[in-house]
């Protein structure tokens, strides 16, 4: 029963803001709009403003807008501007004219995105400061919030990282793994609630997130293989007449793992979004009501994809990020460059029971 | 046709091929993967883990594509 009131609170909601940009969209329309040609030049007017109106949600921007429902009122939030000039007068004099890096002007100004990333990050600190089991007289977790914390994490750090690392090593990464895993999915899901939105549908923020895991596999790497390991390594093993081949192709392949890792996160986030609200979109480009019995249940069935696609792409990029560990971990292993072999005394880790739960010391 | 016109076209058509790309793939693979799920159901775990992985590859060799085509359609102006 809650659950058909939630539904029916969300589509309400999707209405609710439908209506809302309905209402703008007609006020952006010229008052005498009696000629024929004016009335086009009204729908072409619209049209574009469905699609910027789009761009802007799901781009950056320096303020937050509260909407409200059922009303043309809005609450804008603007952030003060920060920016530290590297350089002696490097940053423009005014805030409104965009401050370049390569020009010498750091911005660290907040904006929508990083906003929400700060919220989405105290949370996710907050939960587990408040979630986490530190009694170690007690290790069995009480109530729902608890166990269902301890089956994210037993399920990140048993089905993630030790498959994937290894029995030894795994255990040794998986704080990162978990962090990163409840970092990502907590923003996707911040992106689905009204008023919100995406920070992971920044490239800024997956280049940060990609980056951290690129760092961090080359110190796996180094510290299995030690810097000859990871210097040979990246001969791939072949004669030392086609080095010069190989060579270039090897760190190419070291870049275009975070780079796809970094891609995939901020492309899936970012195309829901634009699905979604190109979707409620065509009630205003055809310009008739009647549209929304067909455009809002199918926004409301995109929402709940998008609900799994946030769990996915998080589970995703742990994935990949522990494969990538992996890998390098598996380099001090053996000389050859065949993985396959290695993974197999892991596989069966799999699932065993005698992997004792702690729930005191996992969340961490 | 001017070359605005020719980079929205070439972007409009380099995006289907991304995608019917990675579908063909996508869907191959899911086909490979219900088929040995079919066979060896007790292997399931570990062949959604596998799956899922080598789905998340190739869809970000067509988001390589996809990137490309949106340079072209927003650089062109």
């Amino acid at each position: 029963m809650r659950r058909w009131l939630w539904c029916a609170v969300l589509a309400v909601s999707m209405v609710a803001r439908a209506q809302e940009g309905h209402a703008r969209s007609h006020d952006a329309e010229p008052a005498s709009g009696e000629h024929a040609a004016r009335a086009q030049e009204g729908a072409k007017h619209e049209k574009v403003d469905t699609s910027t109106y789009i761009l802007e949600h799901v781009a950056d921007s320096p303020e937050v807008e509260f909407q409200v429902p059922l009303s043309d009122k809005e609450f804008i939030l603007h952030f003060p501007v920060w920016r530290i000039p590297l350089e002696a007068g490097a940053c423009p004099a005014s805030a409104e004219e965009p401050a370049s890096l390569s020009a010498g002007c750091l911005d660290i100004s907040l904006t929508k995105h990083t906003f929400w990333m700060l919220i989405g990050s105290v949370f996710v600190v907050l939960l587990f400061v408040f979630g986490a089991n530190r009694n170690p007289k007690q290790p069995v977790p009480h109530g729902p919030r608890q166990n269902l914390l301890e089956m994210l994490v037993i399920f990140v750090r048993n089905e993630i990282a030790i498959p994937n690392i290894g029995k030894e090593e795994g255990p040794r990464y998986a704080p990162y793994l978990l962090s990163v895993f409840f970092f990502i999915l907590t923003l996707n899901l911040l992106g689905l609630v009204p008023w919100a939105s995406t920070a992971t549908g920044n490239l800024g923020v997956t280049l940060a997130l990609a980056l951290i895991t690129f760092v961090l596999t080359q110190i796996a790497s180094i510290r299995a293989a030690g810097l000859g390991g990871y210097l040979k390594h990246m001969t791939g093993g072949a004669p030392w007449w086609i080095w010069p081949i190989m060579v270039p192709v090897e760190i190419l392949g070291l870049f275009t793992k975070p780079f796809a890792l970094m891609l995939r996160l901020f492309a899936n986030m970012l195309a829901g979004h634009i699905v979604l609200f190109s979707l409620l979109g065509l009630i205003f480009i055809i310009g008739n009501v009647a549209v929304s019995v067909v455009a809002v249940p199918f926004a409301v069935f995109i929402y709940l994809l998008e609900l799994f696609v946030a769990f996915l792409q998080a589970y995703i990029f742990t994935m990949l990020s522990a494969l990538f560990i992996g890998m390098g971990v598996a380099m001090g292993h053996h000389d050859e460059h065949g993985h396959e072999e290695h993974t197999e005394p892991h596989e069966a880790v799999h699932g065993k029971p005698e992997l004792a739960v702690n729930p005191a010391n996992a969340p961490g | 046709m001017t070359n605005l016109a020719y980079s929205f076209l070439s972007a409009g058509i380099g995006a289907g091929l991304c995608v019917l790309g990675v579908g063909l793939g996508i869907g191959r693979l899911a086909a490979s993967a219900l088929d040995a799920t079919g066979r060896q159901p007790a292997a399931t775990g570990d062949i959604r883990t596998t799956m899922l992985i080598a789905a998340a590859l190739i869809e970000g060799v067509g988001l390589f594509g996809l990137v490309v085509s949106i340079l072209l359609a927003t650089k062109a102006g």
